[in-house]
């Protein structure tokens, strides 16, 4: 293959032009900035996800166990869901949208930059609050579904709850947000030429991303305004003895939770339908058909959610239906597996660690997609449901599928962001530990559920002989934590003395593969023109883009400033919430007065002022 | 290439060390039915096992070939840019779409067949999910029980499930699936309660074993209970014997009015009329403190119902719903500290307070009278 080396290789110069040190790093409205800062910050959550589950594996490890008690277990295996979907999984995929679909449109920046470090400050500020729980000893304890009315001020009275449904709410606030921004980012500022059929699928499964974001997180806003009006107010929404139902709340939840699977996995989709055909050095196979699938499994994921219900007794009707509905985004998914695989076919694939992580995903997610199918089935789901089966299925999904897709573009892509390769060496240790820790962790679970192990459980009878199960699984488990530190070692030592990339190492198609890395803080000098779906494959359209996009301008284009008002906005919104635990009515009050001088502020902020003064 | 070898064949490794252990007693198993609604279940899930299974197996057999097959070598030309096809995007559209719909259409039948209306003659029994306990009612005769439910053999049982405090989830995997325990809703009037309802036909006598299967608190992990198929003659014996029970106060424990049906059946009523001096040491203990606040035992003064009904306690296999055995050290244990051994229980300990309950400041003696009495209640 030639196409790698065609790109002079030197250590990465830093650019000239940009403020460096910490304050400028707060008040940062440059989208590959705060890309950074969200992927850190969501791998921070992760260790800290991650030794939760860890604690909940050597509670396991045997029967009868009293490693831990059960009241700081259920805070545990809570905050581990917690954690790993809110603070994890969807803050790494954003971090992903933040740096890389501008670059892949051919946009300078997102749509809405101070809006973008707000939704970033809302998040650190947001995953903060939610673990300050721990150092008061109430961290939630009703698990990552919250079931009402175990949720109740009667069944729950502690602070664990208020931090669940306070926390998430402000959580909620920044997803919202960034849906907004993508969305806008993507319909308004494509380059020349990048018709929304050109664009690259991981832009495309960004998109698609952000409606389900701006439309799901609304309903689970809903559903905590509810609950914490029942909590604080004494609301009966979820209160039996007012004829309230609990039900509701299923409901509500899982119509945000279920797109929120599909929030959570389209974007690793993304990655790899970039992945794979840049390793194959072939186009897509299917090109339309993998972005009608994505669409279309975008909005049958609204009509799926009571297959979470099939035991709470919604009658044959409602079953039936969701049994259908859910057989069917089957389908999609399956187009998808069987493009990826025609993409490989007849190819020339290079094993690099990014495309290792993607065909992991192929071969472990499609694991996942059928146990899937098995509980689509509502009377086999009477079984499965609520056991170790299903935890195997979903952390098939969302490790098999969410974290190795995130693994192929954090591999992918970290020459374009720090110049350097992150080390194969480390990688293949990474992906090797991944996979057979991630399979030994969770493919007996299958077993200890199908044995009877229901889920949440803090520790299990020795008569249930599933002993061995667990125990392979805590060993897996630690696998997995191994791994994760050599993906660290490797992102840190690699940032600073990593083999030096040039602006096209892998030899890819799309257009962020044409400017310098690390790119410059305007990205593009002037905007190229796109002509393909692989603008970087075909000679006479590089040349000709590459000609705009590693010039070196002789004024630079003119970028916003730094701002301190989302930061301030960002801490008022979740100094407001929090103050509502305090239980005194005009306490909140004082947040909102504090939020609305810093959205004040940031209303009259000229973005272009440093410039103004510079001249 | 050698790398993905050896990750394969520690995988496969894995799996044989898994598979070796099916073979074993598993007391809750999903995949062991021994009933006619398990039985649906179960076959059901064979049937769609297999498709996943076939699924599963081409796409990883394909994969592999492609993985070897198009590797990159230094010499590899520049592949041929192939876009897509058309046939192919129909074909594998097309091919799972017929599985699904093989799976669908027994999984819908499936689905209306196991929510029927109760069968004709169907014996119902209310299952009540209490944090951390069950309750079991039998509405034909009144009876009450608690945490290990009696139903006969080979006759239609209709489960019907609800709740008395937060969601639990009735779960006995030998038996069939699980149905989540709602708590009743007040209604307008007019409206009737909506509850859920499990159908089965027991067709193996035993004791099978039941877990909560919904997150319902502190001690969630700790809510098992049993159920144990009877024959019906043995069925109609219990049942006799918990609408008259054996133990009498000591002055009548001779009564010969005993149901005679249960004299083959219980091991030893008559044992109740010699009198020990310890049972009737517990016997006072435990109807003039506190406990009769909340447990009932049928023919006494204990009527509460807000914990476990302990008629025929001493014939009960497990204590504490399911989590212990029933031995006399167990049993003293729970009285003496019982959130020791289930953190939120409501039931006061010797030295610590449950629920609204002051400590009950028993010493070892008077523990030991109320376990000897308990157990003399058989």
């Amino acid at each position: 293959m030639s196409v790698a080396t065609e790109s002079t290789a030197t250590a990465p110069a830093a650019h000239h032009g940009e403020p460096t040190g910490l304050w400028s790093w707060i008040t940062t409205v440059d989208h590959k900035r705060i890309g950074i800062m969200y992927f850190m910050t969501s791998i921070v959550f992760l260790l800290i996800g991650g030794l939760e589950a860890l604690l909940i594996r050597i509670q396991l490890f045997k029967p009868e166990n009293d490693f831990i008690s059960a009241e700081l277990y259920n805070q545990l295996f809570t905050m581990h869901g917690t954690t790993m979907i809110f603070l994890v999984a969807m803050p790494m995929a954003v971090a992903y949208f933040n740096y890389i679909v501008p670059l892949q449109i051919g946009a300078r920046d997102v749509a809405f930059p101070r809006l973008n470090a707000l939704s970033y400050w809302i998040y650190l500020f947001g995953g903060i609050y939610l673990n300050v729980s721990w150092f008061v000893g109430a961290a939630p304890n009703t698990s990552w579904v919250g079931y009402a009315n175990l949720t109740s001020t009667q069944f729950s009275p502690g602070l664990n709850v208020d931090f669940w449904v306070l926390g998430l709410s402000i959580l909620g606030v920044s997803s919202i947000m960034g849906g907004v921004n993508f969305v806008t980012t993507i319909i308004n500022l494509r380059a020349p030429g990048m018709k929304l059929m050109r664009m690259p699928l991981f832009t495309w499964m960004t998109f698609v991303t952000s409606f389900l974001l701006i439309t799901a997180l609304p309903v689970i806003a809903v559903a905590l305004i509810m609950l914490a009006f029942d909590r604080f107010f004494a609301a009966n929404f979820f209160n039996v003895a007012a004829g309230g139902d609990p039900v509701l709340w299923q409901h509500l939840f899982w119509i945000f939770g279920h797109p929120e699977v599909y929030i959570l996995v389209l974007p690793a989709f993304g990655v790899i339908s970039d992945v794979i055909p840049a390793f194959s050095r072939k186009p897509l196979f299917g090109y339309p058909v993998v972005v009608y699938a994505g669409v279309l499994i975008g909005f049958i994921g609204w009509g799926v959610w009571s297959h979470h219900m099939f035991t709470s007794g919604l009658g044959p009707i409602a079953d039936s239906f969701f049994v259908a509905t859910t057989m069917i985004i089957a389908i999609p998914t399956g187009v998808k597996i069987f493009n990826w695989m025609a993409t490989m076919w007849g190819g020339a694939i290079r094993f690099t660690t990014a495309m290792n992580f993607a065909i992991g995903l192929v071969a472990l997610f499609t694991v996942g997609g059928l146990s899937g199918v098995m509980h689509a089935s509502a009377p086999v789901d009477l079984q499965q449901h609520d056991s170790y089966f299903v935890v195997a299925h979903f952390h098939y999904v969302i490790v098999g599928g969410i974290l190795l897709g995130m693994f192929s573009g954090l591999y992918y892509w970290f020459p374009k962001v720090t110049g350097r390769f992150l080390s194969e060496k480390l990688g293949a240790w990474h992906f090797w530990t991944t996979l057979i820790g991630f399979n030994l962790t969770f493919f007996p679970m299958h077993f200890s559920g199908m044995f009877g192990q229901p889920r949440r459980t803090w520790t299990y009878q020795s008569e249930l002989g599933i002993e061995l199960f667990n125990q392979l699984s805590t060993i897996g488990g630690f696998i997995l934590g191994v791994s994760t530190l050599i993906m660290l070692w490797n992102v840190l030592k690699s940032a600073r003395s990593g083999a030096p990339a040039g602006s096209n190492p892998w030899g890819a198609p799309s257009l962020e593969w044409s400017i310098p890395s690390p790119p410059h803080h305007y990205n593009f000098p002037a905007l190229p023109e796109v002509r393909s779906r692989e603008p970087m494959w075909h000679d006479d359209e590089r040349a000709a883009i590459e000609a705009v996009t590693l010039a070196e301008p002789e004024t630079e284009p003119e970028m916003p400033g730094p701002s301190f008002w989302p930061i301030v906005v960002a801490s008022g919104v979740t100094a407001t919430w929090a103050l509502v635990m305090t239980g005194v009515w005009w306490a909140p009050l004082l947040g909102l007065v504090y939020t609305g001088f810093g959205v004040y502020m940031w209303a009259f902020e000229d973005p272009f002022k440093h410039l103004k003064s510079s001249h | 290439m050698k790398s993905l070898r050896t990750a394969l064949g520690t995988l496969v490794l894995a799996l044989l060390t898994a598979g070796c252990s099916l073979e074993g007693d598993y007391p809750q198993s999903s995949v062991a039915p021994t009933s006619d609604f398990a039985l649906m279940i179960h076959e059901l899930y064979a049937d769609i096992f297999w498709w996943t299974l076939l699924i599963l197996a081409v796409v990883w057999v394909v994969l592999a070939y492609i993985l070897i097959r198009f590797r990159a070598r230094p010499d590899s030309p520049v592949p041929k840019q192939i876009h897509g096809h058309m046939g192919l995007e129909i074909g594998w559209t097309i091919g799972p779409a017929l599985i699904v719909v093989a799976i669908s259409i027994p999984t819908i039948q499936a689905v209306f067949a196991t929510q029927q209306g109760d069968p004709e003659g169907s014996l119902v029994v209310d299952v009540i999910g209490h944090q951390y306990w069950w309750e079991f009612r039998y509405p034909d005769s009144g009876l009450i029980t608690a945490n290990e439910v009696h139903i006969p053999v080979d006759r239609p049982v209709s489960f019907r499930i609800s709740s008395d405090d937060v969601i639990h989830s009735f779960w006995v995997p030998m038996l069939g699936g699980k149905r989540d325990a709602n708590p009743m809703r007040i209604r307008p009037e007019g409206e009737d309660p909506k509850y859920n309802w499990i159908h089965l036909t027991a067709n193996e006598t035993g004791t099978f074993w039941g877990q909560c299967a919904e997150f319902c608190g502190d001690s969630h992990s700790l809510m098992g209970f049993r159920v144990v198929v009877e024959d019906e003659a043995g069925f109609q014996a219990w049942q006799a014997d918990l609408a008259t029970p054996v133990a009498a106060p000591a002055t009548a424990a001779a009564d010969p009015a005993q149901d005679t049906t249960t004299a083959d059946a219980a091991p030893a009523p008559a044992q109740v009329a010699q009198v020990d001096p310890l049972v009737e040491q517990g016997r006072e203990i435990f109807h003039q403190q506190t406990c009769i606040a909340c447990h009932a035992i049928a023919g006494t003064n204990a009527m509460g119902e807000i914990a476990p009904n302990l008629t025929l306690f001493g014939r009960r296999s497990s204590l504490a719903a399911g989590w212990l055995e029933n031995t006399p050290e167990n049993l003293q244990a729970w009285i003496k500290a019982p959130q020791d051994i289930k953190p939120g229980a409501l039931m006061p300990g010797v030295a610590v307070a449950g629920g609204n309950w002051p400590a009950t400041n028993l010493t070892d003696d008077q523990v030991e009278a109320i376990a000897a009495y308990l157990y003399s209640l058989r």
